[in-house]
């Protein structure tokens, strides 16, 4: 059998399995909880909360080695990165709300300085006589050769509970989200929930360190909410859409990176995402690319067909190629460019509802309906039946048509 | 401080201190437009940039590389502006896909490729290797500075350090009343017919540039800690421009200067045997700066926010 579907099927191997369901579980708790985190608009927050858990590693190591225990246990890791995260975090927070800088330069300072003081401990770590020092790196990229169980278990339960928070807390999550002034109105302590939703986050990051890496999470909280943004408007389906699309690429990505050597879990798994992102960004309906173009054609189609039929209700020559290329297709004009008898019709239909138009616009002088004119809406979606029978009584009817395409006057 | 100081420290000093300029001039103008991290987005992209360069060259030069790098900061730079109006996504979204991704991309490359024989690997990026940038014909101390043979010997890093850095001084101060306008008031700048897109674009590639210099010489984090720190720093020093950049400088001289000298001599104050990652201390003690400004800064409250509120 094929290696990639092997691996899909959990059949590579006890520890590919336990990567690949990992990478799912990780992949769909980062994508829930990362969400409202972009609703925000502060996607790029997890960015150094990333990045400030470094020098927490490495002070849990030496804290770990000066107790004499032993330095690489995870879970001490992960509290002391957790630790400086949160360090971080209140920080970016801090800066942003005390200071006159703006949240991007207190990310980035946060980040920058963090990460520095990470390897300057790194660097420490490298020189103590400990010895068992080796996979620390590991954290930066992540590392899913010696993932052990216990390892698969953090990830499972840090997960799920992080996933069972975003779920308790998706009402004030969104509310703040979308409106944090009614959200203060209505009485939510505004700050702790974006705390919250930051808190959410750096609890995700913490447990991907081990199989991500410090720099490749980021991808994980930030591109599957982007990418199920396009595939709904509803801020209820959002978070699952997104933790569907994380737990697809790591699981998928996890399968793939089994297949190859020299095939490293973390990118792949982003760069999976990342695909995803990208086949969004061009098929989804509504806020893709194609749909837009579609869009805009069906747009210009609606206008060249309008302008054309105005132009045979008054005998005027048709120039124009597309518009030519319009009226055939819908049979409106014979090849000659002669209209036929259904694009008379459609012609003097076009014509007679601008001049009820003109009649409108002369009884309603203000805009709110007639402000609704923009050449394309039929006039029966703005006005009633018998607005427009008076537009018609006043314009005297239509009338039958002699000789003169001109029609109405 | 005698013969000793000027082979091993002198020439890596004088690296940080002119890789941090070059990131701290134009620093100031992307903190006041609200574009800090895209320092942060570049130096990730650098990476890819540098194993492609490297894929199609085969070697490990200067130059090719730094066609690399900035090569991808502008791929970058065009892929975040497309997803964000192509997709309809915030910039700082839009900006976190595309890094993180290409990242991603540059870290398998690297994987796939046999690098082994060559100085390339994701942690020598993002952590430069100042300390290994000695000047080692400087045998006679500070007259070395007048021997023509060892001045010959000096690392080529310097060399394109300093070029790079005297570009970014020259490039500020012939652009800086289009860069002062446009950044302070896009719309008046629009209105006297200046080139405000042109001139946020070629900010940004000047920004590569020097990232890129940077990052040839001291990795990563000292790029993405300079474009920000000390400008946040003089931010909240001052309210002049002029003096904004001064401040700048200054804090980015004394954050390398401090830095180098506290994780090469730092640790042996302290009683330990080993120097630490100077890229790393120079980033921790811009921090440092940034902090103390955060605190007692002149300028650093919004304006019409009072001592009392400002909590």
């Amino acid at each position: 059998m094929n290696p990639f579907l092997d691996a899909l099927a959990l059949n590579a191997g006890y520890n590919a399995a336990l990567v690949g369901i990992g990478a799912a579980m990780l992949g769909f708790a980062a994508g829930a909880a990362g969400t409202f985190l972009f609703l925000r608009k502060r996607a790029l927050v997890s960015d150094a909360v990333a990045h400030a858990t470094l020098p927490g590693v490495g002070l849990a190591f030496i804290l770990m080695v000066a107790l004499g225990g032993d330095g690489r246990n995870l879970i001490g890791l992960l509290l002391g990165s957790a630790a400086t995260a949160g360090i971080g975090l209140l920080l970016v927070e801090w800066i942003a709300r005390r200071t006159r800088l703006s949240e991007d330069a207190a990310i980035g300072a946060v980040l920058s300085v963090f990460f520095g003081f990470g390897i300057v401990l790194l660097t420490v770590v490298q020189t103590m006589s400990a010895g068992r020092q080796a996979g620390l790196e590991g954290f930066l990229l992540g590392s899913t050769a010696g993932m052990l169980f216990q390892d698969a278990v953090v990830i499972a339960v840090g997960g799920a509970l992080a996933v069972f928070a975003t779920w308790l807390l998706r009402r004030p999550m969104t509310l703040v989200a979308f409106d944090p002034d009614y959200a203060a109105a209505l009485g939510y302590n505004v700050r702790r929930i974006d705390l919250a939703m930051m808190g959410l986050v750096m609890a995700v990051t913490v447990i991907g360190l081990k199989l991500v890496g410090l720099i490749l999470i980021v991808a994980m909280l930030i591109i599957p909410p982007v990418t199920a943004r396009f595939w709904t408007e509803s801020s209820a389906y959002v978070i699952w859409y997104a933790g569907l699309i994380g737990g697809v690429s790591g699981y998928v990505g996890a399968a793939l990176s089994t297949t190859a050597p020299a095939m490293p879990t973390g990118p792949i798994i982003v760069l999976v995402a990342a695909s995803l992102f990208l086949m969004s960004l061009f098929v989804a309906p509504a806020r893709g690319v194609a749909a837009a173009v579609i869009r805009h054609r069906r747009f210009q189609r609606r206008v060249h067909r309008r302008q054309g039929l105005l132009a045979l209700s008054r005998a005027e020559p048709i120039h124009d190629d597309f518009t030519l290329r319009v009226l055939r297709g819908e049979g409106l004009i014979r090849p000659d460019g002669v209209a036929t008898a259904n694009g008379r019709a459609l012609a003097a239909k076009t014509a007679r509802d601008e001049h009820r138009w003109d009649i409108a616009r002369e009884i309603h002088q203000d805009a709110g309906l007639t402000g609704r004119y923009d050449g394309l809406t039929p006039i029966e979606q703005v006005f009633t039946p018998d607005e427009i029978a008076e537009f018609d009584r006043r314009i005297g009817g239509p009338r039958a048509l002699g000789s003169s395409l001109g029609g109405t006057a | 401080m005698g013969s000793e100081f000027v082979q091993f420290s002198l020439t890596p000093m004088l690296i940080g201190i002119l890789a941090s300029i070059a990131c701290a001039l134009p620093g100031n103008f992307l903190i006041l437009r609200k574009q800090a991290l895209i320092g942060d987005a570049i130096s990730h992209v650098v990476l890819p940039g540098i194993v492609v360069a490297f894929l199609l060259t085969g070697v490990v030069s200067a130059l090719p590389m730094l066609l690399g790098a900035a090569g991808a900061a502008v791929v970058a730079v065009i892929l975040i502006e497309a997803i964000k109006r192509l997709g309809k996504i915030e910039p700082g979204a839009a900006m976190g896909v595309t890094f993180t991704t290409l990242f991603a991309a540059g870290v398998l490359l690297l994987e796939q490729t046999d690098t082994s024989s060559v100085h390339l690997d994701v942690e020598h990026a993002l952590m430069g290797n100042l300390e290994s940038l000695i000047w080692f014909q400087a045998r006679d101390g500070w007259a070395s500075l007048i021997d023509p043979v060892a001045l010959a010997a000096l690392p080529p890093e310097l060399g394109r350090i300093a070029l790079v850095c005297a570009l970014v001084v020259a490039l500020t101060l012939v652009f800086w009343r289009w860069l002062k306008i446009s950044t302070f008031d896009e719309g008046f700048a629009d209105a006297l017919g200046l080139p405000t897109g042109a001139i946020g674009f070629g900010l940004v590639i000047t920004a590569a540039i020097a990232a890129v210099a940077a990052f040839d010489a001291v990795g990563s984090i000292i790029v993405i800690a300079m474009f920000i720190c000390p400008p946040a720093a003089a931010r909240l020093m001052t309210n002049s421009l002029e003096r904004q950049i001064w401040w700048s400088v200054a804090f980015a001289v004394l954050s390398a200067v401090l830095g180098y000298v506290f994780a090469g001599y730092g640790p042996l104050w302290i009683g330990a045997q080993h120097a630490v990652s100077a890229a790393g201390m120079i980033a921790t003690v811009s921090g440092l700066i940034l902090g103390l400004t955060c605190l007692f800064g002149p300028h650093r409250s919004r304006i019409g926010v009072g001592k009392e509120t400002a909590t």
